[in-house]
């Protein structure tokens, strides 16, 4: 039932943002298998993302969503179907202008951690990219600054916090200049200070840039502050929407292996004890507004 | 105990050494190495020991420091010194008592070798106290460049030493985690015949080895991700830069292999 | 079994010019039958406490004793392998200890370790394997091949197959995704109830410390900064927020509703199911009234 619902809303959803917004990755009928005899990580995946929204894919470990962002950055290929990245499909020629066009952070923040000091680390890309040292230096500076990290130039990784070095991480991306960040599961293995404080710099900079950001997540209160999110199961798309749309789904989330954020929750109490709380409210800030109406009234 | 080690560690002072060019050290080095074997009386030792007196004093590292740290291998210094009092027989007896006898020529020998020994392990740890690993790389990767025209791997050498570097805390946070581990476990790692010390280590070496490999493709995955595609057509960030200073060192150990030659 | 500190106190690399204070006289009880959750930043001294709990680290000054065991900075006990027996640490990403080729040799490293006969290990591998909810065909499959959740829990299962009285849990569910994360809890949760066993957990959720414990030690540079049973420390959430610490959800919602209405409305709740009736009892004193 809700799913129905939901997907209907989605629908008319993408209607709406295909007319606002460009189309800037697709995924078409996306079939991968990491092993001949396995069975499939992904099966018949279709979405798009749409420029400048914030898009988290959800879905328990093991549903393939750390699948998807390693398509959708060419460190695989797609056993069938096609993926495009601003209009242009992935293969072995194009895969490293995508490249240039997808940033991205990763789960463990010591194994991306390439260089042997902060500022070395985000040069790391560029001397890749084979940038003039005068524009390196520029640019390692600025996007160091970016994260709040350029009072840390030269200090090495293991006297930084897993925060710190994900948002040292964020400035590598950034240094790079790409139209999109995926957010691999990057603030999994973090402490709530460092969730938030990496989550902080990424709304920031999305804002600031016009980025494209895609968080691949289990954190559903990560999730809810996204535009638009896709729950994965079992290697296939399960459903897709607004936060608002996903979370009317309700228990279903928590068969597949996910939660319910707490302001939902809380709703969800209220009904139960007859006290119905309008639909348009789904923010925490909201909630408390229109609950200190409700009991200034009385 | 390894704490107190210095040999091999950086220290974070400023000094005239710490700002020179790794290049200019690692050659000063690579001459002073060939050059202390070319001391043979008073004069020439001498001149050795004022250049490795002034290297210390510019190094800004407290003596003090410098000989507690390389205090283990006096030991070694020590024992060849005695290997050569006991076994050089040249020159006049000296001394005897029963089979114990020590020459003059002994003697001589014997301080002279220790001080060489003595000079080369000063000098040397002056180029670690004062130059970060990742600089030695890069002086290293620079001098060994004409190389690279006879197909020798140096920028896949010197990334290799630098992520080698990089990773060497990590490696060494994750075994102080596994080794703790396996200890609530019951292993015993300091307890017990060799041989159940070396069944010991099996259940710390296994995860280590399993978990760096993992590192290494998630590594891989991340630099490939950053657009790693080789040594070709890549800039690079850190500069060397060889300033007066430089000249003057090496100017410096040119004159003073000339006035051991001339000594000599 | 009790655990008791008495101004311990313990400096990393002593004596060097890296010397580095991580815990300054920490006075804390760990009761027989308990659960007690640790909570505290990154670099609040709650991992160097953890491992003096089995011996693991020795004080460099205070005492800890552990059952009938006293370990002080000069006497390291005897009798301290017996004691890692009795208590049991399960670290941040156990599943990065595994190291044998079947789920089974794995689990009964720690029991022949201390002693059992490799009969009776492979009853308690086992007994271990069902209590952490995995099936007995495992036993003879790679740790390697299992996902990671598994894995988890077979690494889990080999800290408990060695039967201890205490067991510390360092951050088990990090990385977990929700329904990994109850379940593992759960899990604990039963193992305390019914086998009688205390548990000691360091967390960063505050939901898990104010759902399971009875009682909390909060960690706050090397010190505790407050130490007692949930209610207690929530009692004044202000103080925990200005330490940088969060507090439960229900707790802060109930916090941000009372700012914005500008009166308190009831002791801070520390479920959802309590902050809804404490609202609803709120609206029926002022109806009253």
């Amino acid at each position: 039932m809700f799913l129905a619902k939901s997907v209907r809303l989605a629908f008319v959803f993408r209607g709406e943002m295909k007319s606002m917004a460009k189309e800037i990755v697709r995924f078409q009928d996306v079939t991968f298998k990491y092993d001949e005899n396995a069975s499939y990580a992904l099966n018949g995946v279709n979405f798009s993302v749409y420029e400048g929204e914030w898009l988290a894919i959800v879905g328990h470990n093991g549903s393939g969503k750390s699948t998807i962002a390693k398509l959708m950055n060419g460190l695989i290929f797609p056993d069938s179907g096609s993926i495009y990245v601003n209009g242009k499909e992935i293969s072995e020629e194009t895969v490293w202008d995508v490249r240039d066009l997808v940033g991205m952070v990763f789960q463990n923040p010591d194994n991306q951690f390439v260089g042997t000091t902060v500022q070395d680390d985000v040069a790391f890309g560029l001397e890749n990219h084979g940038i003039p040292r005068e524009e390196m230096v520029k640019r390692v500076h600025d996007s160091l600054a970016k994260v709040k990290m350029d009072q840390f130039l030269n200090q090495e990784p293991h006297h930084l916090s897993g925060g710190q070095k994900q948002r040292v991480a964020i400035a590598s991306v950034l240094a790079l200049r790409p139209a999109i960040i995926i957010l691999d599961e990057a603030t999994s293995m973090l402490d709530p200070r460092g969730r938030s404080e990496v989550l902080g710099t990424v709304r920031e900079l999305k804002n600031l840039n016009n980025l494209t950001i895609i968080s691949i997540t289990h954190d559903l209160e990560e999730a809810v502050k996204a535009d638009r999110l896709i729950v994965m199961n079992r290697g296939t798309v399960y459903a897709e929407g607004t936060p608002a749309d996903i979370f009317l789904m309700d228990e279903k989330l928590v068969e597949l292996g996910l939660d319910i954020p707490f302001t939902q929750k809380l709703i969800k109490k209220f009904k139960e004890n007859g006290y119905h709380i309008p639909d348009e409210i789904l923010h925490e800030d909201k909630l408390v507004d229109y609950l200190c109406k409700l009991l200034q009234k009385i | 105990m390894m704490e107190k080690m210095i040999f091999g560690r950086y220290i974070p002072v400023d000094s005239p050494l710490h700002k020179m060019d790794p290049r200019a050290k690692l050659l000063t080095i690579i001459i002073f190495i060939a050059v202390v074997f070319l001391a043979d009386n008073t004069l020439t030792y001498g001149l050795l020991a004022i250049f490795t007196l002034a290297a210390i004093w510019l190094s800004n590292i407290p003596i003090k420091f410098l000989f507690n740290g390389l205090k283990f291998l006096f030991w070694i210094i020590l024992f060849t010194f005695f290997l050569h009092i006991f076994f050089t027989k040249e020159g006049d007896l000296l001394y005897k008592f029963g089979f114990i006898e020590i020459y003059q020529g002994g003697l001589r020998q014997g301080i002279f070798i220790s001080l060489r020994f003595f000079f080369l392990l000063l000098v040397t740890s002056l180029l670690t106290l004062t130059t970060t690993p990742i600089e030695i790389t890069d002086g290293i990767e620079s001098l060994l460049k004409p190389l690279k025209k006879v197909g020798f791997p140096v920028h896949e050498l010197s990334l290799m030493i630098s992520i080698a570097l990089r990773f060497i805390p990590t490696l060494m946070d994750e075994t102080d985690k596994i080794m703790k581990a396996q200890m609530a476990r019951g292993v015993d790692f300091s307890e017990g015949t060799i041989k159940q010390r070396a069944k010991a280590v099996v259940p710390l070496l296994i995860p280590l080895f399993i978990n760096a490999f993992k590192r290494a493709e998630e590594l891989a995955t991340a630099m490939e991700a950053r657009g790693y595609r080789g040594g070709e057509g890549r800039t690079k960030y850190r500069l060397l830069k060889w300033g007066m200073i430089d000249n003057i060192a090496i100017l410096t150990l040119f004159i003073l292999t000339i006035l051991l030659l001339l000594l000599r | 079994m009790q655990i008791v500190t008495k101004d311990l106190e313990y400096v990393y690399q002593k004596g060097t010019p890296f010397e580095k204070r991580a815990l300054f006289h920490i006075n804390v009880t760990i009761p027989s039958h308990s659960y007690t959750a640790v909570i505290g930043h990154t670099g609040s001294g709650k991992s160097t406490l953890l491992q003096h709990l089995n011996g693991l680290l020795q004080p460099t000054g205070g005492e800890i004793r552990i059952g009938d065991l006293t370990v002080t900075s000069e006497k390291k006990g005897k009798g301290l392998k017996g004691i890692r027996q009795k208590v049991g640490i399960v670290f941040q990403f156990p599943e990065h200890q595994l190291f044998e080729e079947t789920v089974e040799k794995d689990i009964c490293f720690g029991p022949m370790n201390f002693g059992a006969t490799e009969e009776e290990a492979r009853q308690q591998a086992k007994t271990a394997l069902k209590l952490v909810g995995l099936s007995e065909e495992l036993l003879n499959k790679s740790p390697f091949d299992l996902s990671g959740g598994q894995m988890r829990r077979v690494a889990i299962a080999g800290v408990l197959a060695m039967n201890p009285d205490i067991l510390v849990l360092d951050e088990p569910t990090a990385g977990l995704d929700p329904r990994g994360r109850t379940e593992i809890m759960e899990m604990f949760y039963q193992l305390y109830q019914e086998k009688g066993i205390s548990i000691v957990l360091v967390t960063h959720s505050m939901e898990e410390a104010s759902k399971y414990a009875d009682s909390i030690i909060i960690m706050h540079k090397g010190t505790v900064y407050k130490k007692g049973t949930p209610k207690e420390i929530f009692s004044s959430p202000a103080e925990l927020i200005d330490l940088g610490l969060d507090v439960p959800e229900s707790v802060r919602f109930q916090l941000k509703l009372e700012d914005k209405i500008g009166k308190e409305i009831a002791e801070p709740s520390l479920s959802i199911d309590e902050l809804v009736e404490n609202i609803f009892a709120y609206i029926k004193r002022v109806n009253e009234k």
